[in-house]
């Protein structure tokens, strides 16, 4: 499997998810989001950026009290929770968020 | 990226069986596993070339080494009593899901290759060839059922149908048509420790800011200790209870019951993962790598007793199997069960006194008990028998003021399964998720109807991560479903141990 993005080819699973993190760019994820249907506004942005940071540091996604935790910081304590976050991304942040970030799918019973 | 596509049944008035439709999941299938996945676990990474034979042999070895296989595939008489017991039959109509004749996918096999009569008149006793065709049967169909062993309940020979599917699934990983979800997280729990994947690191930032909000919320410092020696209590829970929700509340709740009753408890980064999915390939060398991981825990830790959480197929394995798994356990509290499920330890408590629920700090919700299946099917509970029926509703109702349990043919031994266990809880799956869902849905809206019940607890993370997933598609709001724990903890009190 594999999305065309600004004329690359980039290898994806299954699933729609970036086998190469590094292939990741602002333009990809874009691509992504449209593909997903989700319309990428400022606040998608912030969720998508702490999930790349997050996964720099630890090698996989925020838990979800950690993610509704930092964007209650950054968006004020009435977005701090996953109902907003269902709001931004229907399927469920962690998946469809993850997605759109271009990290791995977490996997489990979740 | 193909979404899954999902079409929810109508909830209907009263169950009814169901129409048959036949193929109608005969486009129903999981990922196959890719190379890399299996190979990291020790499986042939893909198709291998004389797979007929390979698969063959393997049946044989299994027949040799499980006298109850091949019992099973005996001992039935066709009889039919399991057909319209199986929530993927109930809910699809397709007749390869009656537990029956799913298991004959198996069985004409099995005749063809391990009967007199099936060597020398296959026609006559409906033996056939392992053929490329039924070799996709058997992905599509094994993977069509839960290994939730309703049917067996129903069986009169007491046929355990799981069994049947953890052969096949078995003798699939051996030639290598693994399935990815399952055998993606067993190379994660090899590797990291869990099944979600979640380092060292990352867990210990986690639980940190758990206990952040714990303060937040309560002004009081309840612990989430994570690797400390010469604790009592090793905790042992999915790894969904650290990362998703609604499962994080009841690892609170284990969390504010170990303060409020003095315990000095831990998390092991080593065993961060009650699950086993060795359990749902049918694989005992991978369960028994997966489980030593606790043992080694817990004697690294030096901790006197092992507590499981809220998962229903981990507990199975630990109450069944950890014995002959990774037993003796010598070296543990024998005052204590050994393992104990936290749900016993916490009825313990409430019995001695030692800690305290206010039943109205719940009364916004009214509650009914969805019995996950290995726990209702396949352990028990505070040695008593039924217990495993009685202890978690004991607490349900220590905790709240409103209880209301379903209707009897679908709760305890007669429970359905969520829809979404042994391994089937990926996103692919999804339409049969919510299809096979049907009949708890059934259940729950009659109680939604007569008791205005707005919660649904369990003691089980794929039952949670289901329900979450699956109760919008039948109009239900995703957060009524959560933990027992979760109520417990948000009914207790916390007192001053800190």
């Amino acid at each position: 499997m594999s999305i065309e993005v600004g004329g690359r080819t980039l290898e994806t699973d299954e699933e729609g998810y970036l086998v190469n993190l590094s292939d990741w760019s602002e333009e990809v994820a874009n691509e992504i989001a449209k593909a997903e249907n989700v319309a990428m506004t400022e606040n998608h942005w912030e969720v998508v950026n702490f999930l790349r940071e997050y996964y720099n540091e630890y090698q996989i996604a925020p838990a979800v009290r950690v993610l509704t935790k930092a964007i209650g910081k950054k968006l004020g304590p009435e977005k701090g929770n996953s109902k907003y976050l269902y709001e931004l991304f229907p399927y469920g942040p962690a998946k469809q968020a993850c997605k759109i970030a271009g990290l791995p799918k977490p996997t489990g019973c979740v | 990226m193909a979404a899954a596509q999902v079409e929810a049944p109508p909830i209907r008035e009263y169950p009814v069986i169901p129409i048959l439709a036949h193929d109608a999941m005969a486009g129903s299938k999981p990922y196959v596993a890719s190379e890399k996945i299996n190979e990291a676990i020790g499986f042939p990474g893909q198709l291998v070339e004389n797979w007929q034979a390979r698969a063959v042999e393997k049946m044989g070895e299994l027949l040799g080494k499980y006298r109850s296989l091949r019992v099973f595939l005996d001992a039935c008489v066709h009889c039919g009593a399991c057909t319209d017991k199986c929530h993927y039959f109930l809910g699809t109509g397709d007749p390869k899901n009656m537990p029956v004749a799913r298991q004959e996918l198996v069985r004409k096999v099995y005749r063809r290759y391990f009967t007199f009569a099936g060597k020398w008149f296959p026609k006559l006793v409906g033996a056939e060839d392992l053929t490329e065709s039924v070799l996709e049967d058997w992905y599509k169909y094994f993977n069509q059922c839960s290994e939730c062993r309703r049917c067996s309940v129903y069986c009169p020979y007491g046929i355990d149908t799981a069994e049947i599917t953890m052969a096949a699934k078995e003798v699939m990983d051996s030639i290598g048509m693994g399935q990815k979800y399952t055998n993606e997280i067993i190379g994660k729990v090899h590797r990291l420790g869990n099944n979600l994947g979640l380092p060292g690191p990352a867990l210990a930032d986690t639980l940190e800011t758990l206990a952040e909000e714990v303060r937040e919320d309560t002004g009081v410092d309840v612990r989430f200790p994570l690797d400390e020696e010469g604790a009592e209590v090793l905790v042992v829970t999915p790894s969904a209870d650290f990362f998703a929700e609604p499962h994080v509340y009841s690892l609170i709740g284990y969390a504010k019951v170990f303060h409020a009753a003095g315990i000095r408890w831990t998390l092991s980064s080593r065993a961060s993962e009650a699950g086993n999915f060795g359990l749902f390939i049918g694989n005992y060398a991978q369960m028994k790598a997966i489980a030593a991981r606790v043992r080694e825990a817990a004697l690294e830790l030096g901790v006197k007793r092992i507590v499981v959480g809220e998962c229903g197929h981990a507990w199975r394995v630990a109450y069944s199997f950890w014995n002959t798994l990774i037993g003796p356990f010598d070296f543990l509290d024998s005052r204590y069960p050994v393992p104990q499920h936290i749900c016993e330890l916490t009825y313990d408590l409430l019995r001695r006194g030692a800690i305290t629920l206010d039943r109205e700090k719940n009364d916004h919700r009214v509650v009914t008990f969805h019995d996950s299946c290995n726990v209702a099917r396949g352990s028990g509970m505070g040695g008593m028998p039924r217990g495993q029926f009685i202890i978690p509703r004991e607490l349900i109702k220590a905790a709240c003021n409103h209880f209301h349990d379903m209707a009897p043919e679908t709760i305890h031994e007669h429970t359905f399964c969520c829809g979404g266990g042994g391994g089937l809880l990926t996103d692919e799956l999804l339409d049969l998720r919510v299809k096979g869902a049907l009949p708890r849905m059934e259940a729950l809206a009659r109680v939604v109807e007569e008791h205005g019940v707005n919660f649904m607890a369990t003691i089980c993370a794929i039952c949670k991560a289901q329900f979450s997933k699956v109760l919008p598609y039948y109009k239900f709001e995703m957060d009524m479903i959560g933990g027992v724990h979760q109520l417990v903890g948000d009914a207790i009190r916390l007192g001053r141990n800190d």
